[in-house]
């Protein structure tokens, strides 16, 4: 179960030279959205564009191709997707809304849309909501001080940020890599990452991350009715390339361990939180 | 996903999940009209119900039995009533199949509360008026399940700033939330309480109330932190984001809650939720909507399911 429900599991890279060009893995988020566009699925997307800061995701709707190229791309730190939610069906008057985001934001849209207790009208117009793998998120503040302090790189002249093969890779617009052991980067993590007990965006309708597949591809869990669907008709429209999941390296293996550690770890945590701290006083638990 | 499948069977019989629904919106103009004849259908629907409700088993409904709903009204500005029949056609669907609309001031002639399964309450209860006290007290003694509807029946929200001295009732000054006087089994925030979330409560209630055992459970499982929430008090604010959830070590940061509060009083600076405290009118939204106030993996796992059988459930 640490994968969530899926109907199938899939390596893919999208066909088109430009979007990958830009993207982080395989480019399956932003040639989704392009692809549901264009064919009338979605209005347009709640996307991480791009801010006056570098590296600083805003949250941002894009309603072109070209806002989509802009927003290409994983930015590790916190883009609160959801807070233009509700807005995007206001100001922006979309009927079919596209959103892209970490496990715990498909979880905020899918209680939103069982409990709409401040979100008006908002349940019924989410047309494909796309999650990202994550193993966690840092405040802008982190970051800053990962690439600036401890990586000697000005991030302005950063060209793009990952975290892949137990290392956090600074890649300069130079051609310079820095690179630094992950054992640096937990304290900067976010404390609210570590009561997060999903890996693999269980809860989206299509959830997509680089781990398991090889460089410049992702991994794909189609899962809802809706993301089979949409998911089908993008294959049948030639917006990817696929390949078996069990005829790529490292596999689905290696999705699983990683789910299985994160989700392990966390629990423990959780637990430790109703202890820990003090005589008889527990920390709340959000999970009923 | 047994559970899901006797829902859907139970609510309509045969079942059709219509996936490509096309948004039911009319254009604006015919939209405005709505309400209007939804303000008029309920009445009909109770005056002809009067006398089915007493005899027993009646047509051919593929639905079990009906339960009965009453709006109770304290002070409140009807936002809430309003909020309900935003459902347009789901609001019939619901008086039609599922509920018998017993007691309501604006809609059904029935000057007295009556005994009911569910009572709605909107707004807070006005200590310097004794016809209100007495009324909620009648109210908890006559319902099954006693409903906050909206921010002012939970928290007191809007009615938390009067200080009375206004015409026509100057001493009026005094509004208390009302599980502040009464117990209370639910609760619905938000200012105003969306009409699917309003909606969501009825289908479950009635599947409290009438389901099989499976269903009951489902529907226990939906309405557990609608309880809770009841329970936990009759004070909200935007300083509950601080106190319950970040000073916890809980957000996440995604923003749930500025999309949730009505006046705009959250916004997100780098990542975290900042609360401009003199806006927030305190319905307790922003609390209830993220992630991390509650989360029931055993609900919200379900979740394609449980909205489908929703969906359906309101179909005409
Ligand atoms: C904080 C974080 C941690 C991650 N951890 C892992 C991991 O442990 N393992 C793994 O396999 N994958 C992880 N990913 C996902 C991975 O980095 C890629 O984002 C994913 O594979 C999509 O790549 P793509 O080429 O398909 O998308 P692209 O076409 O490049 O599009 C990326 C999309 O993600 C959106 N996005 C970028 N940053 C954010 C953000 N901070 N919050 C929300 N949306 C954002 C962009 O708006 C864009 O729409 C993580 C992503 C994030 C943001
Ligand atoms: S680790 Fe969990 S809580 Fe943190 S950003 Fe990722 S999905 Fe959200
Ligand atoms: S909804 Fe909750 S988790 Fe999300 S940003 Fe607000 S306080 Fe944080
Ligand atoms: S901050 Fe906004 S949503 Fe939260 S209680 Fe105040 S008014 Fe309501």
């Amino acid at each position: 179960m640490v994968l969530g429900n899926y109907k199938q599991v899939v390596a893919a890279r999208s066909t088109d030279p430009e979007i990958l060009r830009g993207s982080q893995d395989g480019g399956i988020v932003t040639q989704l959205f392009a692809y549901a566009l264009d064919a009338g699925i979605i209005d347009g997307a709640i996307v991480a564009g791009p801010s006056d800061e570098p590296f600083k995701p805003e949250p941002m709707v894009a309603t072109t191709r070209e806002e989509l190229m802009a927003s290409r791309g994983t930015r590790y730190s916190i883009s609160p997707n959801m807070e233009l939610i509700k807005e995007v069906t206001r100001s922006y008057g979309l009927d079919k809304v596209g959103i892209v985001g970490t496990p715990c934001q498909m979880q905020a849209i899918r209680k939103g849309q069982l409990y709409p207790v401040g979100l008006r009208d908002v349940p019924d117009k989410i047309a494909l909501a796309i999650g990202i793998f994550c193993m966690e998120n840092f405040p802008y503040q982190g970051i800053l001080q990962l690439v600036e302090d401890h990586g000697a790189t000005k991030i302005d002249n950063v060209r793009k940020l990952d975290i892949g093969k137990g290392k956090f890779w600074i890649h300069t617009e130079r051609g310079a890599t820095v690179d630094l052991p992950l054992k640096i980067t937990h304290k900067y993590e976010q404390p609210g990452c570590h009561v997060c007990l999903d890996y693999v965006a269980n809860l989206a309708d299509i959830s997509t991350g680089s781990v398991g597949t090889p460089d410049g591809w992702s991994t794909i869990f189609v899962r809802s009715a809706k993301g089979d669907d949409i998911w089908a008709k993008a294959i049948a429209a030639g917006a990817f390339e696929t390949k078996p999941i069990e005829s790529v390296k490292p596999g689905i293996d290696l999705v699983t361990k990683l789910a299985t550690d994160k989700i392990t770890k966390n629990q423990k945590y959780l637990e430790s939180r109703a202890t820990e701290y003090g005589v008889g006083k527990a920390l709340r638990n959000p999970y009923i | 996903m047994g559970i899901l499948e006797s829902l859907k069977t139970l609510l309509f019989g045969k079942h059709d999940v219509s996936e490509g629904k096309k948004d039911e919106k009319p254009e604006p103009a015919a939209q405005k009209t709505e309400p209007v004849h939804v303000a008029e259908k309920p009445a009909d629907v109770i005056v002809e119900k009067k006398a089915s409700i007493i005899q027993e088993p009646k047509e051919e409904k593929p639905v079990a039995e009906k339960i009965t709903v009453g709006h109770v009204h304290m002070s409140g500005c009807t936002g809430c009533l309003v909020s309900f029949a935003d459902n347009y056609e789901g609001l019939l669907t619901i008086l039609d199949k599922y509920a018998d609309l017993v007691y309501c001031l604006t809609l059904a002639d029935v000057r007295h509360i009556p005994e009911m399964d569910v009572a709605l309450v909107e707004g807070s209860v006005c200590i310097q008026d004794h016809l209100a006290v007495e009324e909620i007290i009648e109210t908890r003694k006559n319902a099954k399940i006693v409903v906050a509807l909206g921010a002012c029946a939970c928290y007191g929200n809007i009615t938390r700033f009067c200080r009375g001295g206004q015409q026509n009732q100057p001493q009026h000054e005094s509004y208390l939330p009302i599980g502040d006087l009464i117990d209370v089994d639910v609760y619905i925030p938000g200012c105003a309480p969306t009409p699917q979330q309003i909606r969501n409560v009825c289908v479950m209630a009635y599947l409290l109330l009438k389901g099989n055992d499976e269903q009951k459970a489902l529907a226990g499982a939906y309405l557990t932190p609608l309880m809770n929430l009841a329970k936990a008090g009759t004070e909200a604010c935007g300083c509950d984001i601080m106190t319950q959830v970040i000073n916890q070590g809980l957000c996440m940061g995604c923003g749930s809650c500025a999309a949730a509060c009505p006046v705009r009083a959250i916004s997100m600076e780098y990542g975290k939720p900042q609360i401009e405290r003199d806006l927030c009118i305190k319905c307790g939204a922003c609390y209830a909507q993220c992630p991390r106030s509650f989360f029931s993996f055993d609900v919200v796992n379900q979740y394609e399911a449980i909205m489908d059988a929703i969906d359906g459930a309101m179909q005409p």
